[in-house]
């Protein structure tokens, strides 16, 4: 079993790796989410040296001034919104294989000979959603040290630091991070089934950013508080969805289902 | 070897009421070693049932065994057993052959990765090729590359479907080759065909089917039972008595004239043909020679087809 799923593994990284899309979602975006919070953290501490929390929403500014002075507050709070790329990451970089990875099946009539194989859906899908979750998991973790690893350098404030290696931002990165991975895999999986362009497959998956940047724009306007509560419940929400779309990527990703009714 | 009794498979579409029938009834017996001819027209429901036959898609009902598994309960173990070249080659594109052909050595769990492919790829003629993207290759290679894929865990039942379809004269000569040299292998090949001309030079027995089976026998039953036996006397000059005098012989069904030409009508032409051809020389008869008279395997196939459509609507 896991020698089939290894090999799956093994053929989806040689064969999507060879895709230069992909292999760019994969390699530049990451850098970019990494390289983009580090300059403007950096740029921020010679441009708003004065910023008081009053130009926070009320809510933040209580929870952190608790803990850190009003300036510290502004940094950790201009910080906190690009938690968000570290939370989408670990979708767009599994959207973009498994959608080359499942229409390239598709559109080069790959598939039939492999599900002749004595090769389980089980193992199949497995073998699918972690060739497509793995490099994202891993880029997205390995982003993230680098990212805490080169904060010093920025010159943020020792309270930025260690809010950004705190429980919120571990939670999101370490455990929501999979998780959403997971959920990307499965919702490719799904709209895969349904059309017939790699390009058109990863738009249509791409929607499942809309919910995070509404998350993003609700902690900017005060709506939503991104505390460990918040995070915990977030993290129940997509264990739940990822539950749902585990079964319906499996019921569309039956044998029958993609010989007979995928186009 | 494959075993189908009472096979349907029925597709449900949303927007239609009643189910589409791609296979009805289908009941057929291959034994082990035998090479079968699956004919029928498109949309006839062939590769339906290829795919049954594979553990692709379970049927609607009735029962299916390969090498005495069977279908719907022991569904990896006839995948196991069986190789399929499927109507389109389907390759990895941005791999190699050798990698295209060991990720599947390694999925049907072969021992020797390394040597299977190398053993196919060199029957084959690939082997120079090897490192080479498959994308580079022509139809007939990737053709062949999927035959090998088909073939390297040594299994017991091969399916082709439309082996030679799209191929050039020269590749599906090549490709058609390979199946011979298969057949020696005392291997069960199962061929969907449209080519009548590969079927007949290929398999032992052919099923004519078109949604269900039309019928099943050897090339040259299939026409003896259709159109009976039928032998040509070229003479040098025809003469109306010997047309009379050959059809007062008993064992004679018909005689037709075609110029100078008798067409008779026999059972069993290699006991009576010396009895007529001495009749005919000692009434005077010059000879040039004698030759049976062969309806193709299209004639055949044809004449079925449209035997099973007019069936058809009569019944409706």
């Amino acid at each position: 079993m896991i020698e089939r799923i290894r090999t799956i593994i093994d053929k989806e990284w040689a064969e999507v790796f060879k895709n230069k899309v992909v292999l760019l979602t994969v390699v530049l975006l990451p850098v970019i989410f990494t390289v983009l919070p580090l300059v403007i953290l950096s740029l921020m501490r010679t441009t708003m040296p004065g910023s008081e929390s009053t130009d926070m929403p009320a809510q933040f500014a209580q929870m952190c001034s608790a803990t850190a002075s009003g300036s510290d507050c502004v940094q950790i709070f201009i910080a906190n919104e690009f938690l968000i790329f570290f939370m989408i990451m670990p979708i767009i970089i599994p959207i973009t294989i498994a959608a080359y990875s499942i229409v390239g099946e598709k559109t080069t009539r790959s598939l039939e000979p492999l599900l002749a194989t004595p090769i389980t859906t089980e193992e199949l899908l497995a073998g699918k959603s972690l060739a497509a979750a793995i490099p994202a998991v891993v880029a997205t973790y390995a982003c993230f040290i680098i990212f805490i690893l080169l904060l010093p350098v920025t010159g943020v404030s020792a309270a930025v630091q260690q809010y950004v290696s705190g429980p919120i931002w571990l939670l999101a990165v370490f455990l929501a991070g999979p998780l959403v991975a997971i959920l990307a895999v499965n919702f490719a999986i799904m709209v895969s089934s349904r059309v017939s362009d790699p390009r058109a497959a990863e738009q249509v998956s791409a929607i499942l950013i809309v919910p995070f940047m509404a998350l993003m724009f609700g902690q900017m306007a005060g709506i939503i508080l991104l505390n460990v509560a918040t995070m915990l419940i977030f993290c129940a929400i997509i264990v739940f969805l990822d539950i749902v779309s585990i079964v319906l990527g499996a019921k569309l990703f039956q044998r029958e289902t993609i010989l007979t009714k995928w186009k | 070897m494959i075993r189908t009794e009472n096979l349907v498979k029925q597709f449900v579409i949303k927007k239609k009421k009643e189910p589409i029938v791609a296979v009805e009834g289908l009941t057929l017996e291959i034994p082990e070693a035998e090479v079968f001819g699956f004919l029928g027209p498109n949309g006839a429901g062939k590769t339906t049932t290829l795919r049954m036959l594979s553990s692709l898609i379970s049927p609607t009902s009735g029962r299916a065994w390969i090498d005495n598994f069977e279908v719907g309960k022991r569904d990896q173990d006839i995948r196991r057993n069986v190789g399929i070249l499927t109507e389109t080659p389907g390759m990895y594109e941005r791999l190699s052959a050798e990698k295209n052909l060991s990720i599947f050595a390694h999925l049907y769990g072969v021992k020797d990765v390394s040597g299977q492919t190398e053993k196919y790829l060199r029957m084959l003629g690939l082997w120079e090729r090897r490192f080479d993207e498959v994308g580079s290759f022509s139809k007939g290679m990737r053709q062949k590359l999927a035959i090998a894929r088909a073939l390297l865990h040594e299994l017991k039942v091969l399916y082709l479907d439309e082996p030679t379809s799209g191929l050039d004269p020269e590749s599906a000569k090549l490709v058609r080759d390979f199946i011979e040299e298969l057949k020696t292998e005392g291997r069960t090949i199962f061929i969907c065909t449209h080519n009548l001309d590969e079927a007949e030079r290929l398999c032992q027995r052919i099923g004519i089917f078109k949604t269900r089976l039309i019928t099943v026998d050897s090339p040259a039953n299939l026409r003896s039972q259709l159109y009976g036996r039928r032998v040509v006397f070229h003479l040098q000059k025809m003469n109306s008595r010997w047309a009379a005098l050959i059809k007062n012989v008993s064992f004679v069904k018909d005689v037709q004239t075609v110029e100078d030409k008798l067409v008779v009508g026999l059972t069993d032409p290699e006991k009576q043909n010396p009895i007529l051809v001495k009749k005919l020389v000692e009434a005077g008869a010059g000879i040039k020679f004698v030759g049976e008279l062969k309806h193709s395997l299209e004639d055949v196939y044809l004449e079925l087809i449209h035997e099973d459509e007019l069936k058809g609507k009569e019944a409706a």
